[in-house]
């Protein structure tokens, strides 16, 4: 087991918006993570990159234990040097360029020296379709461009793991096709994501492990396929076919 | 025009025009990154809640804006000496200069700080890089950028504020006008020449501030 998740519980102000989330992830999964908007998944994902910190739980990744509430800082650079976070508005350095952008996490966050983060960078952003880009700055592209950057980013840094933070979800339609594409390629791949999405298809015919979330709980978790043929829960049922209703 | 007072102009225009150019300008550029410098330390410990430092730094912004500027001079030129503090006028105008212009500076910097995106930091958090790092490479400079007409402003009205220098003995181009103006009698003819050379030197920054903002539009462009 790569990423063993236990018992993650978070509140604002009071307010419960994780309440014992517990999630098992293989190398090569590429996990889904659905649910009602406010049901906690992207508190969820951030907790897992410390990005908030969890009231209380606890994950044991790759073999080593972190306590989502209280780390050393430095274990939680560590840890952060070995995963990725790809935003939903995407979080491009704007004062860099895009071959920059992939570079600067290489040299001044991984200590790369130049030539081999150049290297790395052009090959990541080869992959995503950009780099005949790579003297543009961020406002200069398109919504869709700047999201295959910053996975370009994620990806150039040889992550165990990288989580996607609704990744399409500030997108123009006609722009999340090309991002999914390259998520759908890197699953290909063998990289392990976690994936928190309102991308239906997605989640059916890419991942291969879907979460179910609603107010803060997990409702259910199953093999993709499971999820979407034969949910277990009426809740899941129900978010399925609203979904599907509200697409046609 | 009569000749008299063509020729006092003329006699006195390369005098005021090396004064500025060698007293004014230095004085300037000296003083603002001088400004430049505190203003960007004490926004970064402000915008990164350093515990006492922090403190220290709103108490400085306190006094500085809390105080007018000339009496401040006269306090660290005229003042000091008392408290066995020497300072020659040239320095002792600089330091004024820079500490004052530092704090409005600070604000504006803290500013355009806490205006940078917090996702910028936390992008740099999840490609491992420290809050240092960041800092330096990511948001300060967005800040930088975003802070630029109001730092150009603020150069420009340091640059006119130079003529202060004059009242605590500063030989710089206002004084000279004066200066001059002793020997002469001429008031209204040397004041207007000495402002119309202030205002060729602002005209120069204000061309080099539209330059400066083209240039930097390339760079990181306009944020969203």
């Amino acid at each position: 087991m790569m990423l063993e998740i236990r018992d993650v519980k978070k509140s604002f102000e009071g307010l419960k918006v994780l309440d014992g989330i517990s999630l098992d992830v293989e190398k090569g999964d590429v996990v889904a993570i659905l649910g009602p908007s406010g049901s906690g998944k992207t508190t969820f994902l951030r907790c897992l990159n410390y990005l908030e910190t969890a009231d209380s739980g606890s994950m044991v990744f790759d073999g080593e234990a972190f306590d989502l509430h209280s780390t050393q800082k430095k274990d939680i650079a560590r840890l952060r040097r070995k995963t990725a976070f790809v935003f939903q508005n995407y979080n491009l350095f704007q004062n860099k360029n895009v071959l920059q952008n992939v570079t600067l996490g290489l040299t001044s966050g991984m200590g790369m020296d130049r030539q081999t983060a150049q290297k790395k960078a052009l090959d990541a952003l080869e992959k995503v379709g950009m780099a005949n880009k790579l003297r543009n700055y961020p406002s200069q592209l398109s919504g869709g461009q700047q999201q295959r950057v910053a996975i370009a980013r994620a990806m150039a840094t040889d992550p165990e793991i990288i989580y996607f933070d609704e990744p399409t979800s500030a997108l123009d339609p006609e722009l999340i096709g090309e991002v999914l594409a390259v998520m759908r390629k890197l699953a290909e791949d063998g990289m392990t994501m976690l994936v928190v999405t309102h991308e239906m298809d997605f989640a059916r015919n890419v991942s291969n492990k879907v979460m179910f979330m609603e107010g803060g709980k997990v409702i259910e978790t199953a093999p993709s396929k499971q999820f979407f043929e034969h949910p277990a829960e009426n809740r899941a049922r129900e978010f399925i076919r609203t979904i599907l209703e509200s697409r046609q | 025009m009569d000749e008299r007072l063509w020729g006092i102009l003329t006699d006195s225009f390369p005098k005021l025009l090396k004064y500025g150019i060698e007293v004014t300008v230095p004085l300037t550029v000296i003083s603002f990154s001088l400004a430049l410098v505190i203003a960007v330390v004490v926004a970064l410990i402000q915008y990164a809640r350093v515990r006492g430092l922090r403190q220290i730094c709103r108490f400085y912004v306190w006094i500085i804006r809390g105080t007018p500027l000339l009496v401040q001079l006269y306090i660290v030129f005229y003042g000091l000496p008392s408290a066995g503090i020497v300072l020659d006028a040239f320095p002792a105008a600089v330091l004024v200069f820079g500490f004052n212009e530092g704090a409005y500076m600070a604000e504006t910097i803290r500013g355009t700080l806490e205006g940078v995106n917090v996702g910028q930091l936390e992008a740099g958090y999840c490609v491992g890089m420290s809050y240092g790092k960041i800092m330096w490479h990511v948001v300060l400079p967005q800040a930088l950028r975003t802070a630029f007409p109001a730092l150009s402003n603020s150069l420009i009205s340091m640059l006119k504020g130079t003529s202060m220098a004059a009242t605590i003995t500063v030989m710089e181009m206002f004084r000279q006008a004066q200066v001059i103006n002793g020997r002469v009698y001429e008031s209204l003819g040397l004041y207007v020449e000495v402002a119309l050379i202030y205002l060729a030197f602002c005209t120069i920054l204000t061309w080099l501030q539209r330059r400066g903002e083209k240039r930097l539009a390339g760079y990181g462009g306009a944020r969203r």
